[in-house]
């Protein structure tokens, strides 16, 4: 099925929903793309193939956000920071699991996966987090 | 080539900024306009205006869309090709840049180019869901990334990356603000202390209320002309002698830099060659001060300082208005207001009442060159324009 997998942010999503973080790599000029594109924005190939990317990374930058938009509001404050992946990818997402006075930029985070009920409409994504490695 | 007029601004029009209660956007714009064919009385608008570009960001605020022929009508331009241009906060620049394009292209003589945002009616929850729409869905909306948000994830990482602090955030809201007290038709004519921006609550730490620009109705237009027709409609044109424009990855995240905006760094480099101007030729400017970090990374990205050097040229006072290189004499958007749409050329309304010395109790003595930064949401499009007083 991965191979032939289109290289979309439905199907990003559909493999975090499995507990994987994956992006698409390009078979012509090797630039991996998170999220994948249909297009190589590098080479303009068409030809990719999925791969498995760490789920480990070192927090970039972070912010605590307090105006929520509604959705949100009820768990404000949160957390959401941009991390650092490898191959010099990154990826916003919100940071649980820690108080926020202990967060630090640099400090070393793992994604996990949220088993809450898809949405009923769309977009029907599973959202990932970050917590402490 | 260099710094050769592209076009020339022979009048100009803005309508109060503020909670315009009652008004619908078209009714704004009317004002806008009113203000900019009375300024030029040799202009017959209906005769000379042979087109309209308008900038305006979304229609979810009055579920309005078509934005064009809608503010020609209600300007009075019936008939008159009408396009509604959108790079989100940066709209009226795009604007601004259409009606250039216009001109340079031979087709038109005399162009109104313009801006429009009504916004106050609306629920603070729903102009934040609004305004969102101009970063990327899937990964920054989708997982509860806000508009201050992104702003703040800049300001933590150049804070951590260069020493910058949030009182020298604060201070940047303190000059702005008042600098439009002194503006009679800024949305907030008060000042601030540092204090109160210091302590005031926090939206997505490290930016908090004061360092946040304001919800605001309105609306500002411009008339441009050939440069050489510029004589017949008034003996104090404004020249736009630069203009650039770039454009970034949506999301934040997939940009090479967190502490800088390569678009602005890009369109101001091509605005600068193109002016055969360089930062220190400036005589002040109005830049994106959507929040006050984007202030501090503005003077980087426009070569004011070096980079990192921005939160040391708010606190030195360079930027004051009896500063080396006064910046957001309007008051900017922290203080003037921020209604999206007609941002960008209410931008240059300020630099045209400071270059034909209309600029009251805020002119900056002897200004010769202003230079204007509007950014397009989190970044993902920025564009700069040079002007020169005749």
């Amino acid at each position: 099925m991965s191979e032939q997998a289109p290289f979309t942010i439905e199907q990003f999503y559909k493999y975090i929903d499995q507990g994987k973080l994956k992006g698409g790599k390009c078979k012509k000029c090797g630039a991996i793309h998170l999220p994948p594109r249909p297009l190589c924005d590098k080479c303009f190939s068409k030809e990719f193939e999925w791969i498995e990317i760490s789920q480990k990374g070192k927090l970039l930058t972070y912010t605590i956000i307090h105006v929520a938009p509604s959705q949100f509001q009820s768990i404000a404050p949160y957390a959401v920071g941009i991390v650092q992946l490898e191959k010099g990818l990154k990826i916003p997402g919100m940071i649980r699991g820690i108080e926020h006075e202990k967060i630090k930029i640099g400090m070393e985070l793992t994604i996990d996966f949220d088993a809450s009920i898809a949405p009923s409409q769309w977009p029907q994504w599973p959202r990932y987090y970050f917590r402490p490695a | 080539m260099k710094g050769k007029p592209l076009v020339s601004i022979v009048s100009a029009g803005l309508s109060r900024f503020g909670k315009l209660e009652g008004l619908y956007a078209r009714e704004i714009f009317a004002q806008a306009a009113k203000e900019a064919f009375d300024r030029c009385s040799n202009l017959d608008p209906k005769k000379d205006i042979k087109a309209l570009f308008v900038g305006h960001m979304g229609e979810s605020y009055e579920h309005q869309g078509h934005t064009g022929a809608t503010m020609a009508d209600w300007a009075g331009l019936l008939h008159v090709p009408a396009t509604r241009t959108e790079t989100a906060c940066a709209s009226s620049a795009a604007a601004l840049r259409a009606g250039i394009f216009a001109v340079l292209s031979g087709l038109y003589d005399v162009v109104m180019v313009g801006g429009v945002e009504k916004m106050t009616h609306r629920t603070t929850p729903e102009v934040t869901e609004f305004l969102a729409m101009a970063s990327d869905f899937p990964f920054e909306q989708w997982h509860g990334i806000t508009f201050p948000g992104l702003y703040a994830l800049m300001a933590t990482a150049h804070m951590h990356k260069y020493g910058t602090t949030e009182e020298q955030l604060s201070m940047v809201a303190v000059k702005n603000h008042h600098n439009g007290f002194l503006n009679p038709k800024a949305h907030m004519q008060k000042e601030v202390t540092l204090e109160k921006a210091l302590s005031s609550r926090v939206i997505a730490w490290p930016l908090k209320l004061y360092d946040c620009s304001l919800i605001t109705d309105g609306a500002s237009c411009l008339i441009i002309t050939r440069p050489e027709m510029a004589k017949k409609y008034t003996d104090l044109p404004v020249h736009i002698i630069g203009s650039g424009q770039a454009s970034d990855s949506i999301g934040i995240y997939e940009r090479e830099s967190l502490i800088s905006l390569i678009a602005a760094e890009i369109a101001a480099k091509q605005a600068y060659e193109m002016a055969g101007v360089k930062p220190e030729d400036l005589d002040f400017a109005e830049v994106h001060d959507c929040f006050t970090i984007a202030e501090i990374i503005a003077y980087e990205d426009l070569g004011f300082c070096e980079a990192g050097e921005g939160g040391h040229l708010i606190k030195r006072g360079e930027t004051k208005l009896d500063g080396r290189l006064p910046v957001n004499t309007s008051g900017g958007l922290k203080s003037k207001g921020h209604p999206v749409g007609a941002t960008g050329t209410a931008q240059a309304y300020e630099i045209y009442l400071q270059l034909t010395e209309q600029a009251e109790k805020r002119q900056v003595k002897d200004a010769k060159i202003g230079l204007a930064h509007n950014v397009g949401g989190s970044g993902a499009t920025a564009a700069v324009h040079i002007f020169r007083r005749e």
